[in-house]
């Protein structure tokens, strides 16, 4: 397999869709000329024209909106947001318009549409740059939502997501792009709606997604150093979610942490913990733990952004907490 | 602070049509533009009288005043056109040709209702005459019409995409955005603005740093172009050169449609006496859009008391068999609720999946 970053996986999905079906289109802020603000629509203007790639102004509200228009009659868009921050202007389109108009039209207009872009902190980018969006997403009916945080798993997803005859939000990350990983080099998707063991364990199972599948995978080989086997869940689509993998993998560990990137209140880790006391009450040795940004507007200063996030140290930490270790 | 009240408006000098001979096809367009807007003004009649009657609930915005706009710019669209409207969006959807039955069944809630009772009074679409909704947010749909117009450029296709709203959303960013886009990239639309002189209880005046919302095409450098919205044919000829322009030349067009409701707002909003006296109210039902074509054809000779009572009592005939049917249209199975919240498809499988247009 090749070794392809995570910004070249995506623009693999992306041309191989592009040239799959002449419906699918990309529109967002610096797609075209400036190749992409992350450099992930490279070269799709040259191959496709100005037709298929097309540069918008900073118009978010109304680019969303122009997508969902143009998906009611029958093209398939990608619009790209350059960061989730900035789709807050426009989630009016999202929710009002995308999510709603299959039933509110009594099933006559579904909207194949793919909203994606970097979602998330990246590095001291302070407040407005660097806020995880998921759990507003996902509280939505008529959206789905996907966090990939690998290139293998980008790829395939953002196929499946383009394919998908709804509407799917997809959320990236601006420290992801540069990460590589193996890559297949022949045709693969991989189906919404469901997660993967990415690691067999069986004191704890640490779920996770997006950007912190990482996170929860370097805490896994910390605690591994102690003898602690740890079984990650990587959520991959966080609505719908695959709460059956979750709870098979419970109830051979009896424990479990849930690790997110955005904020503790009404985040998808809530929701995770509510599947899991429904479908595990009996099986669980201690109560599950979350960790989660803290609770406060991302701060700029090198040392209190990284206080913030949610880090290996702290994954360990909780582990050992539900393990009754501390 | 409120600017000087614009007087009534009066028949825009732009929208003077140039003289053409007239023809007995003239005459019979007369003759259907009355019989549509006769057929909402007693549809919309009757839905007050089942609101009243606890039959339809929710929010309902009536179009009684504004006939002649719904009427005159859907009567110049080709069928494969598209329309896409806002909230108050009966009489267009009767005007676009979506069953009186089927609209009345979803205004009571019902499964025959064109969007199965999931939608109701504000959310009427019909796929199958491009008739695109129906949205509740107001400014929030003009966007999707800017899309509407891309999807047809990228196609290749000569449609046009039509799309109503109030004046008072002229002052929502999304109404901006959409339309320097359309400017930008040259597309297939027209914005028609209802402009019935205020948003819910707000007047024009007291939300817009401009009065005359034609205007704000200059924004844009977009054709514009102030119309009298009680003169159904004035409306009609407007939009003809508007979709002259999209369709030969991509090129949008802003219309003012400037026109009246009758009604409040909405079912809870009296027709006057908080924002505008019954005075005002009076003095713009003297310019009643089907008085108003009446006239115009008694003027030709094309009248008779005899023919338009049939007409309208073929009319209140139309609207009874639509009451009659969606009174005993069955409710929603509850089963319903969970459906049409997703597709189970994928370009792989799914319907959709057929190359070429909805």
């Amino acid at each position: 397999m090749a070794i392809v970053t995570y910004r070249d996986a995506l623009n693999q999905a992306l041309r191989e869709e592009m040239q799959r079906d002449d419906r699918v289109f990309l529109m967002g802020e610096e797609v075209g000329i400036y190749q992409g603000a992350y450099k992930v629509s490279k070269g799709l203007l040259q191959e496709f024209g100005e037709m298929r790639v097309v540069d918008t102004p900073i118009t978010e509200l109304g680019f969303a909106g122009v997508g969902v228009g143009a998906a009611m009659v029958g093209l398939r868009p990608v619009i790209e947001f350059m960061t989730w921050n900035f789709a807050l202007l426009a989630l009016d389109q999202v929710v009002n318009s995308a999510a709603k108009m299959l039933s509110m039209s009594g099933g006559q207009f579904n909207i194949p549409i793919v909203f994606r872009g970097p979602n998330g902190a990246a590095l001291q980018l302070s407040a407005q740059h660097s806020q995880a969006w998921e759990s507003w997403l996902a509280h939505i009916p008529g959206l789905k939502v996907v966090a990939p945080g690998t290139p293998y798993d980008a790829k395939g997803l953002l196929k499946s997501a383009i394919r998908d005859d709804n509407p799917v939000m997809f959320l990236e990350g601006e420290m992801l792009y540069n990460v590589k990983g193996e890559v297949p080099e022949s045709e693969y998707t991989i189906p919404l709606g469901k997660a993967q063991v990415k690691r067999e364990g069986d004191h704890v199972t640490i779920v996770s997604y997006g950007k912190m599948i990482n996170v929860a995978q370097q805490a896994a080989d910390l605690l591994a150093k102690d003898g602690i086997r740890a079984e990650v869940i990587d959520l991959l689509t966080l609505r719908p979610l695959d709460s059956e993998t979750v709870a098979e993998s419970v109830r051979k560990t009896n424990r479990a942490v849930v690790v997110e990137e955005g904020w503790e209140v009404c985040g998808i880790g809530a929701q995770v913990v509510d599947y899991v006391q429904r479908d595990c009450f009996d099986d669980l040795d201690a109560p599950v733990l979350r960790v989660h940004q803290v609770d406060v507007p991302m701060p700029y200063a090198k040392n209190l952004e990284r206080a913030a996030k949610p880090d290996a140290q702290k994954t360990v930490a909780a582990v050992r907490q539900v393990l009754y270790l501390e | 602070m409120a600017r000087t009240r614009p007087p009534l408006p009066a028949p825009a000098e732009a929208s003077t049509p140039a003289k053409k001979p007239e023809s007995s096809d003239d005459a019979a367009l007369r003759l259907s533009l009355l019989r549509e807007m006769l057929l909402m003004r007693r549809f919309e009649e009757r839905t007050a009288e089942a609101y009243a009657l606890g039959k339809i609930g929710g929010f309902c915005h009536l179009y009684i005043g504004q006939e002649a706009v719904g009427a005159g710019a859907i009567s110049a669209l080709r069928p494969d056109d598209y329309v896409i409207t806002s909230y108050r969006d009966h009489g267009q959807a009767l005007a676009r040709g979506l069953s009186p039955r089927s609209i009345m069944a979803e205004l009571f809630g019902r499964v025959d209702g064109v969007s199965k009772g999931k939608g109701g009074s504000m959310h009427l679409f019909d796929r199958n005459l491009n008739f695109l909704g129906g949205h509740g947010i107001v400014a929030g749909h003009i966007p999707l019409a800017t899309g509407v117009a891309f999807a047809i450029k990228y196609r290749g296709g000569d449609q046009v995409c039509l799309c109503f709203f109030g004046e008072a959303a002229v002052n929502n960013g999304a109404f901006h955005e959409a339309l320097n886009m359309a400017a930008l990239w040259q597309l297939p639309v027209i914005y028609l603005v209802e402009n019935n002189r205020y948003g819910m209880g707000t007047a024009l005046e007291r939300a817009s740093s401009v009065n005359d919302i034609a205007e704000r095409a200059c924004s844009y450098d977009m054709p514009n172009e102030v119309v009298d919205g009680q003169d159904v044919i004035a409306v009609r000829e407007a939009t003809q050169r508007a979709i002259a322009r999209a369709r030969g030349e991509n090129t949008p067009t802003l219309l003012e449609v400037r026109t009246y409701r009758f009604m409040g707002h909405s079912m809870s909003d009296a027709a006057s006496g908080t924002y505008r006296s019954k005075e005002e109210v009076d003095e713009y039902m003297k310019r009643d859009p089907i008085t108003l074509l009446r006239a115009q054809m008694e003027q030709r000779g094309e009248w008779s008391d005899e023919k338009m009572a049939a007409i309208d009592a073929e009319v209140r005939a139309t609207v009874e068999d639509a009451w009659n049917f969606a009174d005993e249209s069955p409710e929603p199975s509850l089963d319903a609720l969970t459906e049409d919240v997703y597709v189970d498809t994928t370009s792989d499988t799914g319907t959709s999946a057929s190359t070429g247009e909805r």
